[in-house]
C-alpha cells in the first residue's frame, strides 16, 4: 500500500505537472527551433511573441465571456485561440516585413540579427503591457479538475490524493495535437517540404527554384501560432503574466538547444528534458521517501535538492552540460 | 566637432532640466547617466572590441552590487563564529568537487570517466548540502529582523568598487570557459541563464546579504545631508550663494558622487583608449573582423575573448558597486535584465559600438531618455484622453499604460538605429 | 551558333576580373567539357554562364534567347540546371524528397521523370527511403544529378562531379552523363580529371588564366601534342 501511495504522490506532484509544462516548454522550443532552422538566428523576442499572443487570447476571451458564449466544461479561451493565432501572425508578418527582412537582404551576420530581435522584444514587451498590464491574469474557466485530489482518496481508499486539472490534460493533447499537425505539414505537404529543404541547404533551395520569402513567411506564421498556443497553454495551467513570458525564454532556449537548434524532434525531447529535471530537483521527496523507505528511516529534512528559486539553474546546468560535451545537441542539430 | 556637439547637447538636455524643474533631479539624471555610461563603455569592451554578445549584464551588475555589503558594512556579531567559516568550508568542498571533477574529465577515459565524474559530483553535493545547510540556518537565525547575514568588513565602501569588478571577473571566467569559442548565439544564452541565476541567489541567500530583506545603510563615500545642514560653516556657505541648506546639502551631496563617478569614467576612457590603441587592441579588432584570419595567423582567439569578457565584465561589476554605493542599500528583487541588460545594450549600440566615447554618450542620453520618456508619456496620454470624457475606461487604461510606453520607445530607438544609422551617434574610427 | 553560346564573358566577384573574354557554347546532345590548371577561372566561368557572378562584359544566349539579365533562379526556369561541387544534395531529407525538391517548380506529373531517374541510377530506388546525408560520396553525387535532372533540364551543369569519388565510381558516373546527353540533353561540365572527361566530351574548351587557350574537340584536343604536354602531363 506505501507503495502505491508513493506512487501516487510522485505522480501527482512530479509527473503530471512536469508533463504538462514539458508539452508547454516543447512547443515554444519547436517555435525556437523552426526560426533557427529557416532564419539562422536564435529569436529572443519569442518569449514576448507568446506573451503577446496570449494577450490577444486574453482579451478575446473576455469579449467572449462577456457576450456570453463559453465552450462548457471547456476554458473559453480554446474557443478565443484560433483568432488569436490569426492576429498573432499578422503581427509576425508586420514585423518580417518592417524589420527582419532588411536584414535578410543584406545577409546580416546572424548576431545583428538577435541584437534586431532584442529591440523587437523589447517593441512586443511594450505591447503587451500595453494592452493588459502587468498584474498577474487568471483566465482558466470551466471545469477545474478531471480527477479531483478528495474524490481519488475516497474511490480507492488511499491516503495520497491524486489531483488531475483539466488544463494539465488539455495541455497535453493540445500538445500531442499540435505537434502532429505540425510533422505532418513537414514532412508530407510540398510547403512543408521546402521549408525543411530550405532549413538543409538554403543554396540548393534556391537552385531548386523555392521562394525563400515564401518559406520564411510560413516560418513566421507557424512560429506565431506555436508561440501562441504554448503561452496559452501554460497561461491556463499557471496563470499569465508578462514577465514570467520572457523568464521562460531560459527553459525555452534551453530546450532547443540541448535538443539540438533546427531539429524539431530534439525540441521536444528537449523540452520534456528540461522540465522533468526542473521538477524533479525542486521536488521534496521526504514525502515519497517517507511511503518508501522502512519506519523509523524516515528522512528528517525535505530531501530536496534545490529550492524552486532555482528552478532557472537546473535548465542553465543541463544546458551547459549539454555545450561543453555535446555541442549540436542530442539530436544533431546545424549549430556548432 | 560634431563629436563634442552631441556632448554638448546632452549637457544641455540636463542643464534645462535643472533650471526648468530641480537641480536635485538632474543630478539625479546625471549621476545614474555616468553610471550608466560605465556600463555601456563595459559591454563596449566585449561587443564593440570583441563581437562578444554578452546578455547577462544584469548578473555582473548585481554581483558587483554585493561587493559594498561584504566590503563595508559593518560585520554582524558572532555570524562567523555561528556558521560563517562552516559556510566557507562547504563553498571550498563545492569548489573542490567540480575541480576534482574537471580533473577526472581530463584524465581518465571510457566509463570510468563517466562514473567518476558522476560520483564525485553528486557526493561532492551531499557533503556540500550537509556543512552548508545547518551554517545558513545557524547565520539567518542571528537577529533576523535587522541582520541574520554575515555582514561585511567594515572597510572603506570605496573599496569595493574594484571588489565588485573582480566578483564580476571571477564569474566571467567560469562562463566564459565554458561559453567562448562556440557560436554567438550560445554565449548570448549562457549569459542570459547566469544572469538570471546570479539574481536568484541574491534574492534568496539570505546569509550573504539578506535577499529580498535588502541591506540598507551601506556606509558612504560623501559626507550625510544632515552633517552638513548641521555644519554652520556649510550653512553660512550655502547662505552666501543665496540657497537654503537643505537644498544646498542635497544638490552638494550629488555634486560630489558625480565628481567620484566622472574620476572613474575618465580613467576608464583613457584606460581603454590605451588599449584600444595598443598593439594589444589592434590585434583584438583584427579578431573581431575576420576570427578565421586571425587564427591561421596563429593567435589564440578563444583565450583573447576569455580576456576581454572578463575585462568587460569586470567593469560592469565595478559599476554595480557604484550603484549601490550611490542608493546607500542593495535590493536585489530590482534587478530587472529588461533594464539592466537590454537597455545597456541599447546605449552601446545607439551611442556607436566600437567607439568609446560614442558609448559614454549613448550610456547618458538613453539615460536621459528612460527617465524623461515615462513623464512624456504620460503628458502624451492627457493629451490624447482630453477629449474624452472623464470617468471613460478607456482613458482610464490609455493614461495608466503611458507607464509602459519607455520600453516600447527604446525597442523603437534602437530598431531604428540599428537600420538607419548601424555605427551608432559616434562611429568607429 | 550553339543553344547554350557565352561569348566574351569578362568579369569577376571583386575589382579584378577572372575571366577574360571567355568563350564557352554546347549544342544540343552535346557534351562539353571545362578543363585547365587550377586557378584557370573554370569554375568561375561555369558560374557566369549560371549568372552567378556578374559580368562587366560579353553575353549569354540559350537557344537564341538573351539571358545575361536573368537570376539564376530564372535560368533554372528557362532549362538550364546546375549541380553544385559540394554541399548539393538537402542531407535530412530522404532521396525521394530530394528529387521532388528538385521537381519543385513542376506543377505536372513528375513519377515519370522519377522514374527515368531511377532508370538512369537503380541504386536510388532501392536507397529512396534513406536521409541523402546518410549515403556514400558517389551515391550523393548520383542524387545530385538527379535531383537537377528532376527539372527536366534542356542544360546540365555539372561542377566537377567526380571530385572525391572512386576511379570506379568516376567511370560509372561518366556512363550516366554520356546516356543523359544522349536523350538530347546538353552538358556542361567541369572536370579535374581532364583526361578521362575529354574523351567523353564532344567539346573541350581549355583555359588558362580565365582565357581561352585550346578549343575542339575532345578528341583532337586529347591528340593535340601541345595540350598533352602541358595539361595532361605527357
Amino acid at each position: 500500500m506505501d507503495l502505491v501511495n508513493a506512487l501516487v504522490a510522485l505522480a501527482n506532484f512530479v509527473l503530471i505537472p512536469a508533463t504538462a509544462y514539458g508539452a508547454q516548454l516543447a512547443l515554444g522550443a519547436l517555435g525556437v527551433t523552426l526560426i533557427y532552422g529557416i532564419l539562422r538566428f536564435s529569436n529572443f523576442a519569442h518569449g514576448d511573441t507568446m506573451a503577446l499572443g496570449t494577450a490577444f487570447t486574453i482579451l478575446l476571451t473576455w469579449g467572449l465571456q462577456g457576450l456570453g458564449i463559453s465552450l462548457g466544461p471547456l476554458p473559453t479561451a480554446l474557443l478565443a485561440l484560433p483568432f488569436a493565432i490569426a492576429l498573432t501572425g499578422l503581427v509576425m508578418l508586420a514585423t518580417d516585413r518592417s524589420v527582419y527582412r532588411f536584414y535578410r537582404k543584406k545577409k546580416a551576420a546572424p548576431v545583428i540579427l538577435v541584437i534586431v530581435s532584442m529591440g523587437v522584444m523589447f517593441v512586443m514587451n511594450g505591447i503587451t503591457r500595453f494592452l493588459i498590464g502587468v498584474d498577474e491574469i487568471r483566465f482558466a474557466d470551466g471545469e477545474r479538475f478531471l480527477i479531483n485530489a478528495r474524490a481519488f482518496k475516497e474511490a480507492t481508499g488511499l491516503e495520497e490524493g491524486l489531483a488531475l486539472r483539466s488544463t494539465q490534460v488539455l495541455t497535453v493533447v493540445t500538445a500531442v495535437a499540435v505537434v502532429a499537425l505540425l510533422f505532418w505539414f513537414l514532412n508530407n505537404t510540398r510547403t512543408g517540404k521546402s521549408m525543411r529543404a530550405f532549413s538543409d541547404n538554403e543554396d540548393l533551395a534556391l537552385l531548386s527554384g523555392i521562394n525563400p520569402e515564401r518559406v520564411v513567411m510560413y516560418a513566421w506564421l507557424i512560429a506565431g501560432a506555436l508561440a501562441t498556443t504554448a503561452g496559452v497553454l501554460y497561461g491556463l495551467d499557471k496563470s499569465f503574466k508578462a514577465f514570467t513570458y520572457f523568464q521562460l525564454l531560459l527553459p525555452i532556449f534551453a530546450s532547443a538547444i540541448v535538443g539540438g537548434l533546427g531539429s524539431p524532434l530534439g525540441a521536444i525531447a528537449g523540452g520534456f528534458l528540461i522540465a522533468y529535471s526542473e521538477v524533479a530537483f525542486t521536488y521534496a521527496f521526504k514525502k515519497v521517501l517517507t511511503y518508501l523507505l522502512p519506519d523509523g528511516m524516515a528522512p528528517e529534512g525535505l530531501v530536496q535538492l534545490l529550492s524552486t528559486d532555482y528552478k532557472f539553474a537546473v535548465s542553465f546546468a543541463i544546458l551547459i552540460i549539454v555545450l561543453l560535451f555535446k555541442p549540436t545537441g542530442l539530436f544533431k542539430g546545424k549549430a556548432v | 566637432m560634431r563629436n563634442i556637439a552631441l556632448f554638448a547637447a546632452v549637457g544641455l538636455l540636463v542643464a534645462v532640466e535643472g533650471f526648468t524643474g530641480s537641480w536635485n533631479t538632474a543630478l539625479g539624471i546625471l549621476n545614474m547617466g555616468l553610471i550608466s555610461a560605465i556600463l555601456a563603455l563595459g559591454v563596449n569592451m566585449q561587443w564593440g572590441y570583441a563581437g562578444l554578445f554578452n546578455v547577462g549584464v544584469v548578473g555582473f551588475v548585481a554581483l558587483g552590487g554585493l561587493a559594498p555589503v561584504l566590503i563595508s558594512t559593518p560585520p554582524v556579531e558572532g555570524a562567523m563564529a555561528a556558521g560563517g567559516w562552516r559556510i566557507l568550508l562547504a563553498m571550498i568542498v563545492g569548489i573542490a568537487s567540480i575541480g576534482l571533477a574537471i580533473a577526472i574529465n581530463r584524465r581518465a577515459a571510457g566509463r570510468l570517466r563517466v562514473l567518476g565524474i558522476l560520483a564525485v559530483l553528486i557526493g561532492g553535493f551531499f557533503v556540500y548540502r550537509a556543512i552548508f545547510d545547518p551554517a545558513v540556518a545557524a547565520v539567518e537565525a542571528i537577529n533576523p529582523a535587522r541582520e541574520g547575514n554575515l555582514g561585511g568588513l567594515g572597510l572603506p565602501v570605496l573599496l569595493a568598487w574594484p571588489v565588485g569588478g573582480l566578483f564580476a571577473a571571477a564569474a566571467a571566467w567560469v562562463i566564459g570557459k565554458t561559453a567562448l569559442g562556440l557560436r554567438s548565439d550560445y554565449l548570448a544564452i549562457a549569459t542570459l541563464g547566469i544572469g538570471e541565476i546570479i539574481i536568484a541567489v541574491m534574492k534568496n541567500e539570505d546569509w550573504l546579504a539578506r535577499g529580498v530583506k535588502n541591506v540598507v545603510n551601506i556606509p558612504r563615500p560623501v559626507p550625510y545631508e544632515v552633517e552638513l545642514q548641521a555644519d554652520p560653516g556649510f550653512v553660512e556657505r550655502a547662505a552666501g550663494f543665496g540657497i537654503d541648506p537643505v537644498t544646498a546639502s542635497t544638490v552638494f551631496v550629488k555634486l560630489l558622487y558625480a565628481g567620484l563617478f566622472l574620476a572613474v569614467l575618465l580613467a576608464l576612457i583613457w584606460l581603454s583608449e590605451k588599449a584600444l590603441n595598443s598593439p594589444w587592441g589592434r590585434m583584438m579588432r583584427a579578431i573581431r573582423d575576420n576570427e578565421v584570419a586571425a587564427e591561421a595567423m596563429g593567435k589564440n582567439v578563444t583565450a583573447r575573448h576569455l580576456q576581454i569578457f572578463i575585462l568587460g565584465s569586470a567593469v560592469c561589476g565595478m559599476a554595480g558597486a557604484m550603484i549601490v554605493t550611490l542608493d546607500s542599500q542593495l535590493t536585489p528583487g530590482t534587478y530587472n535584465p529588461l533594464r539592466f541588460t537590454f537597455l545597456i545594450w541599447v546605449m552601446v549600440i545607439v551611442g556607436g559600438s566600437g567607439n568609446n566615447w560614442g558609448a559614454v554618450l549613448g550610456g547618458m542620453l538613453i539615460w536621459y531618455l528612460w527617465i524623461k520618456v515615462e513623464p512624456w508619456g504620460n503628458a502624451l496620454m492627457d493629451l490624447v484622453t482630453s477629449g474624452m470624457a472623464d470617468g471613460s475606461a478607456l482613458k482610464a487604461h490609455l493614461q495608466a499604460s503611458a507607464a509602459h510606453m519607455r520600453l516600447m520607445t527604446m525597442g523603437i530607438v534602437l530598431l531604428l538605429v540599428l537600420r538607419f544609422a548601424p555605427r551608432g551617434l559616434i562611429p568607429e574610427k | 551558333m550553339s543553344y547554350l553560346s557565352a561569348e566574351a564573358m569578362t568579369g569577376g566577384y571583386g575589382a579584378a576580373d577572372i575571366l577574360h573574354e571567355c568563350t564557352i557554347g554546347v549544342d544540343k546532345g552535346e557534351i562539353a567539357v571545362i578543363v585547365g590548371p587550377n586557378g584557370a577561372g573554370k569554375s568561375t566561368a561555369m558560374k557566369a554562364v549560371f549568372g552567378m557572378l556578374n559580368l562587366r562584359k560579353g553575353r549569354v544566349t540559350l537557344g537564341g534567347d538573351d539571358i545575361t539579365a536573368l537570376s539564376p533562379q530564372d535560368r533554372v526556369a528557362k532549362g538550364m540546371a546546375f549541380v553544385p561541387q559540394t554541399n548539393n544534395v538537402f542531407p535530412t531529407m530522404t532521396v525521394e524528397e530530394n528529387l521532388e525538391m528538385g521537381a519543385f517548380l513542376r506543377r505536372d506529373d513528375i513519377r515519370r521523370t522519377m522514374d527515368q531517374v531511377y532508370g538512369l541510377f537503380p541504386i536510388l530506388k532501392d536507397k529512396r527511403r534513406q536521409n541523402a546525408g546518410e549515403l556514400s560520396g558517389g551515391q550523393r553525387q548520383q542524387v545530385a544529378v538527379g535531383r537537377a535532372l528532376m527539372t527536366e533540364p534542356q542544360l546540365l551543369m555539372l561542377d566537377e562531379p567526380t571530385a572525391g569519388v572512386s576511379p570506379i565510381v568516376m567511370d560509372e558516373l561518366f556512363d550516366r552523363i554520356i546516356e543523359v546527353a544522349r536523350t538530347g540533353i546538353s552538358i556542361l561540365m567541369v572536370e579535374q580529371n581532364a583526361r578521362q572527361a575529354l574523351e567523353i566530351a564532344d567539346k573541350g574548351y581549355v583555359l588558362v588564366q580565365g582565357r581561352n587557350a585550346y578549343t575542339d574537340t575532345g578528341a583532337a584536343l586529347l591528340a593535340d601534342p601541345e595540350v598533352r604536354r602541358t595539361f595532361l602531363g605527357g
